[in-house]
């Protein structure tokens, strides 16, 4: 039986890991590698790193650290973050990372989906999607720039584009709930996980082990996604997984 | 030592990098000279079966492949390079394979028999049933393998069937007959039984270079 995924997510600025709470404020938590490694042995499904360099440098110390993860990590990862270009997809993926997530550069030029998805196969493209409830829509809007920016697109639509696109999977985070830890938003992500036939990863939110067996039970996620709660060690990988076992979640 | 076929089609990176951390020698080429002289030869893959062939032809190496079989020495396709060992593929339209194994691949239709829907590709950790004793299982127990894929092999012919898992239908994610193997899951990104099922091929191609 297929299994629900657990994924902690690592934000990489100038090649060291950070976490944004709400997007905002910063802190440091160590060194991409060995907390690969350290998620790795714990059970943990997949990886997905999110460069949140600004600089140019920053961009190029990244594939450094994608390079080096995979030359350590047997399981699979994802590069999200300043990728604008068929040429930056090809750059994260040669040097290693297993996918790739588009976010703002896929609103901005949603072909980028297609062309990815034609060169490397759907598998590789991950479509991150940033989604705030907006009252006078009465839906989730997409949001642009890591979340700065307010886009045209209505949540729900816009996944069905990009399945349309080509994309293989959605990496769907609730702006409400980020940082948080009151749970996923279960709501937006069931109304997504339905509506379309790729696998989608819960993110935003996650506080404790209950949260992540209702994105499964009641979201319909086929993943789920979560940073400080494990950096900070306020739960593991392993408790996560241990309490899923009990409510009846297939994991590994 | 192993050569890891390069026709553009695969993450080649992640396969090269896992033989590394178990020291085991290979080299990477699309040369099908070089190719004919590896004791192993690693098939990855990801992407389209029809564009793979068409690299593949252009390439010269499904000639090189049949003929490489044919002596014997020991092949292992990962992912889609498992799927090319088969008769043909029903992605992009009709397209032949290598044509090594019997079998067609076929899309995961999305819907299961009830009528519901289910998601598509096959993405995440599966268990892998081992339902056939081969030389590539030595020792090995089932656990857990990573898979990404939208097009399954569907096959009568149960005995090149090694290990199964279950998406909707009976998935082949091991199969292999003689000296050529296939692995539907990628055994470099399926963390612990992914390296050992690796080392257990490389050990069957040191194996053939012991008796030879």
């Amino acid at each position: 039986m297929l299994t629900k995924r657990i994924i902690p997510c690592l934000d990489v600025k100038e090649g060291r890991v950070v976490k944004g709470i709400q997007f905002v404020q910063l802190r440091d938590a160590g060194d991409p590698v060995e907390l690969a490694c350290f998620y790795d042995e714990q059970g943990a499904d997949e990886l997905v790193f999110l460069d949140i360099s600004a600089s140019v440098e920053g961009r190029k110390t990244m594939v450094e650290v994608v390079r080096s993860v995979a030359s350590q990590l047997a399981i699979p990862f994802t590069v999200g973050g300043g990728i604008n270009s068929l040429e930056d997809m090809k750059r994260i993926l040669r040097a290693g990372a297993d996918k790739v997530s588009l976010n703002t550069a896929a609103v901005n030029d949603p072909n980028l989906i297609t062309e990815g998805a034609k060169f490397f196969g759907s598998q590789c493209i991950v479509v991150a999607v940033d989604a705030k409830y907006d009252t006078e829509l009465g839906s989730w809007r997409v949001y642009t720039h890591g979340g700065r920016t307010p886009s045209e697109w209505e949540v729900i639509a816009w996944a069905e584009e990009v399945v349309k696109l080509g994309a293989g999977e959605i990496l769907l985070t609730s702006m409400d709930s980020d940082g948080e830890k009151k749970g996923f938003d279960l709501a937006l992500t069931k109304a997504v996980s339905e509506a379309v036939s790729i696998p989608v990863i819960a993110s935003g939110g996650a506080g404790n082990a209950e949260h992540f067996a209702s994105a499964f039970l009641d979201g319909k996620a086929d993943a789920a996604l979560a940073a400080s709660i494990f950096h900070y060690k306020e739960t593991s990988v392993l408790e996560v997984k241990a309490y899923l076992k009990e409510k009846g979640v297939p994991v590994r | 030592m192993l050569g890891i076929i390069d026709y553009g089609m695969g993450n080649l990176f992640s396969v090269s990098k896992a033989l590394e951390r178990m020291n085991v020698p290979y080299f990477i080429s699309e040369n099908s000279k070089d190719l004919m002289k590896a004791d192993g030869l690693i098939l990855p893959g990801v992407g389209s079966f029809k564009d793979a062939m068409e690299q593949l032809d252009k390439l010269g190496l499904t000639s090189m492949i049949k003929e490489y079989v044919q002596l014997g020495k020991p092949l292992l396709g990962i992912c889609l390079g498992m799927q090319l060992l088969f008769e043909e593929s029903e992605e992009n339209g009709l397209t032949k394979g290598l044509q090594l194994l019997p079998g067609t691949v076929r899309r995961f239709s999305g819907v299961n028999t009830e009528g519901s829907p289910y998601k598509v590709p096959h993405m995440g950790w599966n268990q892998l049933n081992l339902v056939q004793p081969s030389p590539i299982l030595q020792g090995l127990k089932g656990d857990y393998v990573y898979f990404v894929h939208s097009y399954y092999v569907e096959t009568s012919h149960t005995e090149v069937v090694i290990a199964n898992s279950i998406y909707d239908v009976v998935v082949p994610a091991i199969v292999g007959r003689g000296n050529i193997y296939g692995m539907q899951f990628h055994p470099e990104k399926s963390s612990v039984l992914g390296m050992e099922l690796l080392r257990s091929f490389t050990e069957l191609v040191n194996e053939r270079m012991g008796v030879s």
